[in-house]
């Protein structure tokens, strides 16, 4: 693979990555903590939605995101002819 | 059928199932020992993987410690699952590239440095040998209550299993062994978890029953309530500042991303992204049990309150007695009524419960069936031993591979390097052995210091490692140094009160009110920042090492993992 090919794969490697953990951050550390009183005034299905993202919500967030993360990386593999 | 008689059946069958494994899938090589040939499929490596990582601790205590925490256990149930998604989407792919056996290899090759070889290696025997020992009480917590055998002698036995098959089959043994721990594991946690759910709000899914109504209204706010009554802060409230929540959740995120036992499972698949794949399964599995958990937490926290609270002592059920027996849980009549007053406030309060027994004691308070009692048991066996045969591995690999094999003896070939392998595992079970019998005093401190560790040290440097080519050896060494010192010097003066003024050591002069659990999060800062610095000023990254950090980026051509 060429080296300008390279650097473009490892761009959208990195930015793909990083818009992942960006939504990892929100559940856990914005939803489930720092916001979680003003969250916690919304009630749904019998939780307090503040306390709902701490303890399950952001559980169930970060087992899709790595599976969007495979879906994404196995894509972008096939097109620069990286995937084995 | 009585509960003895259940556990013996249970116990003695996942053991002969263990074994079974074990004698299958004998290690030939050493690339069979360390990485079991580097041939696991994903989904195989991710069973494994969910039961390296799920321990005693999380098997038996978490729910009963969140049980008492609240919205504060939260930290534990995203902290340990949180770590996976920056294992998964920083770590594991680039690592599994890269195709050696351990993360001192890759600290050392890419730090093209034996000095910060070394520096990982005594982190990585530090970490696993304050895990280990965590692990080998809990087998003989377990063994003592349920087989009514010595606590020692519980601690023997799991020696003698552990022993077994992490010597004789090394990776590929634990592996496969790991697979079947855990089945038996999540189908022991999930089975009490389900029946108790439909008996308290009449949902099969525990993690719905968690939302679900009970007494005419949701569960939560009815527990809310009963904390209020007697004098509890609110369950979903929670006591804990907010930036020790924010700390101690990223410490063990990063912790749990730094822990060799952890990311040396992603050396065994065959494909970089094989590798991927088997870190979605991983949390997939972990999640099942992490997600009921909380909600165990609030059944069993109900059902305690609701079962002892203001009842006259003489007409509790008999699992108040037998635990009783244990001291783990105890009644003093404070006010000679005869009734028990369990309260927030220490001078009236007359029942304490030790949180760790909650998830062993759960199925005995909702009354389920003898079998599931037993089933539970042979659950945290599964738990404990799973974890324990991983942390060993590293503990041998360390010194069979990164000390002797890379520094003191280069020469030595694929049979002996084998052969030190076992030997070096069969000392480490001794040794784990004799701290599970002889707990240091310090040992629930220690985890705290374990994870800490990990993220003030291996997190920095391996990321740092993949993602800039400017990071020179200089520059990691001093980073890994000065997070580990800092880290351990905050724990041992705010936690453990080995030095400075006992008067100055509590919550209130913590820096910016972090507490030592959440310490590793400014341990792990600390390094980035030192290594940035050190390395501006200090010789350049080498062409040839650029080269490797060039190639572990793309995922292709990773071939299987191997020695040279």
């Amino acid at each position: 693979m060429s080296n300008k090919n390279m650097q473009e794969y490892w761009k959208k490697n990195i930015r793909k990555v990083l818009s992942l953990l960006g939504i990892w951050f929100l559940v856990s550390y914005v939803f489930g903590i720092l916001l979680v009183d003003q969250l916690n005034a919304v009630q749904i299905g019998g939780f307090k939605l503040g306390f709902w993202f701490a303890q399950q919500g952001s559980i169930y967030t970060f087992v899709i995101l790595i599976w969007v993360y495979v879906r994404q990386m196995n894509k972008l593999d096939t097109e620069y002819g990286v995937n084995e | 059928m009585d509960i003895q008689t259940w556990t013996y059946i249970l116990v003695g069958a996942t053991f002969a199932l263990y074994i079974g494994i074990a004698i299958w899938s004998r290690a030939g090589s050493t690339k069979d020992f360390y990485v079991a040939g580097g041939g696991v499929s994903p989904l195989a490596n991710g069973l494994a993987t969910a039961a390296d990582w799920m321990s005693a601790a999380s098997f038996i205590s978490m729910a009963g410690l969140i049980s008492f925490m609240g919205y504060d256990g939260s930290v534990f149930l995203m902290g340990w699952t949180g770590g996976y998604v920056l294992l998964a989407l920083l770590l594991a792919p680039y690592l599994r590239k890269f195709g050696k056996f351990t993360v001192p290899d890759f600290i050392g090759d890419r730090y093209y440095s034996n000095t910060a070889r070394t520096v990982a290696v005594i982190a990585a025997l530090f970490v696993s040998f304050t895990y280990v020992a965590g692990q080998m009480r809990g087998v003989g917590v377990v063994f003592s209550r349920f087989l009514e055998v010595d606590i020692n002698t519980g601690v023997y036995i799991g020696m003698a299993i552990v022993f077994f098959y992490a010597v004789l089959g090394g990776m590929k043994g634990i592996t496969y062994t790991q697979v079947a721990q855990y089945c038996v594991l999540i189908f022991a946690f999930m089975v009490p978890a389900i029946f108790i759910s439909i008996q308290m709000t009449g949902n099969p899914i525990p993690q719905l029953g968690f939302g679900g109504s009970y007494d005419g209204m949701p569960i939560l706010e009815k527990l809310d309530g009963l904390h209020r009554e007697l004098g509890f802060s609110e369950y979903t409230s929670g006591t804990k500042s907010k930036i020790d929540v924010f700390f101690i959740t990223a410490a063990l995120m990063v912790g749990t991303a730094g822990l060799p036992h952890v990311i040396v499972r992603f050396f065994t698949t065959p494909k970089v992204s094989g590798a991927r794949k088997s870190a979605g399964w991983a949390l997939l599995f972990i999640a099942i049990l992490y997600t009921t958990a909380p909600a165990v937490a609030v059944f069993a926290r109900v059902n305690l309150i609701e079962t002892v609270s203001e009842q006259p002592r003489e007409e509790l059920p008999a699992w108040v007695d037998n635990w009783e027996r244990t001291g783990l849980l105890s009644w003093d009549d404070k006010n000679g009524d005869g009734i028990v007053q369990y309260v927030a406030d220490a001078e009236t309060n007359e029942f304490k419960v030790d949180r760790d027994i909650m998830v062993l004691a759960n199925p005995e308070i909702a009354n389920l069936p003898n079998w599931v009692v037993a089933l539970v048991g042979a659950g945290g066996l599964a738990a404990a031993l799973s974890t324990a045969a991983g942390l060993l591995l590293v503990i041998s690999t360390s010194i069979s591979h990164d000390l002797l094999k890379k520094q003191i003896a280069p020469n030595i070939s694929d049979k002996q390097e084998l052969m030190w392998a076992r030997i070096a595992a069969i000392i480490a079970v001794v040794v784990a052995g004799y701290f599970g019998i002889h707990p240091p005093g310090f040992v629930a401190s220690v985890v705290a210091l374990a994870f800490g560790l990990a993220a003030a040290s291996f997190f920095p440097a391996i990321l740092l490692g993949i993602f800039t080519k400017t990071m020179n050896k200089e520059g990691a060494i001093s980073g890994m140094v000065s997070g580990l010192l800092i880290t351990i010097y905050y724990i041992a003066r705010f936690k453990l009160h080995w030095i400075g003024d006992e008067a100055t050591s509590g919550p209130d002069n913590w820096w910016f009110g972090i507490s030592p659990e959440g310490f590793g999060t400014i341990g792990m800062m600390v390094n980035f920042v030192v290594a940035f610095a050190v390395s501006k000023f200090t010789a350049p990254v080498p062409q040839e090492v650029q080269d490797i950090v060039e190639h572990i980026r793309i995922p292709s051509g990773a071939g299987e993992a191997s020695a040279h």
